[in-house]
């Protein structure tokens, strides 16, 4: 089990390399829809099948329509560096800056990590008291088998009127945006 | 890609699927993986399939724009609303026990089931929406 989680790390690793320095963007948004599907494999791996379908039906499907979309209205390659660089200054003042900010968040977060119990931890807080009353009450409250959509419908309620809120919000803004701009455009 | 029989035919093919396994999402959210949102991004994509493969006119036929554009505030209202009627029902915002059906568990189950009708109706319809207003110069 621990070969395949290695592998499918790995895999998404050499994915997201392969995704950034891919010059064609088409080909880019390709690797991100596998990048997608690996990770919904690692889901799967995790028992969180919900997540998984999710990811499969929203990362890898959807979303990468969606940007293959916006492909047809932005150029599809990337420009070309036109001097080759020295290896001294192939770093100018903003990327530094932005190296340095990437490495430090990364740095905060996996020191963040350090506190959390251990994957699986029997004794863990969640695992303690969380999840066995879940599992114990989530039936015969909600007459629902599975025990994520009873969270996410029934539990979790008002989140999921805000998500459903937040999806209906993105599609208005859309639009008014896009469309007006388009019927000013013609 | 409106001229490619196989993708036509394959297309003409998988249509049906595709969308009875959206539903199939949608009514077995409880007893499976799935659920609203997931049911929703499944029967969006077909419409969204049909767009790439015959034309957007095509499928703005099959799904014209002012349908699309009601459905959007369609699926949240249905929400809003079974946790509205559940105030008026005597139970608290969204507390599906108080829905007047035989018994509170079955109120929980069809007020679940109501409310992820309803987000499946809002995501289909964003998507929808998003690939329609995004994509193509060519025609609208």
């Amino acid at each position: 089990m621990i070969a395949v989680d290695f592998l499918l790390l790995l895999l998404l690793v050499i994915i997201a390399v392969a995704a950034i320095s891919a010059k064609d963007i088409l080909t880019s948004i390709m690797l991100l829809g596998s990048y997608s599907l690996v990770i919904a494999m690692e889901w799967v791996l995790l028992n969180a099948v919900d997540v998984a379908f999710t990811e499969a039906a929203v990362g890898a499907g959807i979303s990468t329509i969606l940007m293959i979309a916006v492909l047809t209205r932005v150029p599809r390659f990337e420009k070309e560096m036109t001097e080759q660089k020295h290896f001294f200054d192939l770093f100018n003042r903003s990327e530094l800056l932005a190296l340095a900010t990437v490495v430090i968040t990364g740095i905060l977060l996996i020191s963040g990590t350090w506190d959390m119990p251990a994957f699986g931890d029997p004794n863990s807080p969640a695992n303690s008291y969380l999840s066995p009353e879940y599992i114990a009450r989530s039936y015969p409250e909600t007459g629902s088998h599975n025990i994520v959509t009873a969270v996410l419908a029934s539990y979790r309620g008002y989140d999921t009127l805000g998500e459903t809120t937040v999806v209906f919000t993105a599609a208005i803004c859309l639009i008014l945006l896009i469309r007006s701009y388009k019927n000013n455009e013609r | 890609m409106k001229d490619d029989v196989i993708l036509r035919t394959i297309t003409k093919f998988m249509l049906p699927f595709i969308q009875i396994f959206a539903f199939y999402t949608l009514a077995h959210g409880e007893i499976s993986p799935g659920g609203g949102f997931q049911a929703g991004v499944i029967f969006g994509s077909s419409f969204i399939l049909i767009a790439l493969v015959f034309g957007k006119k095509e499928a703005r036929s099959k799904m014209p724009r002012s349908v699309n554009d009601v459905l959007i505030s369609t699926g949240d209202f249905i929400y809003a609303f079974t946790g509205l009627f559940c105030i008026f029902a005597g139970g608290f915002f969204l507390e599906y026990g108080e829905l007047p059906f035989h018994s509170a568990k079955e109120g929980n189950h069809i007020g679940m089931i109501i409310i992820e009708l309803g987000v499946a109706i809002t995501v289909a319809a964003v998507m929808m929406t998003i690939f329609f207003e995004i994509a193509g110069k060519e025609d609208d």
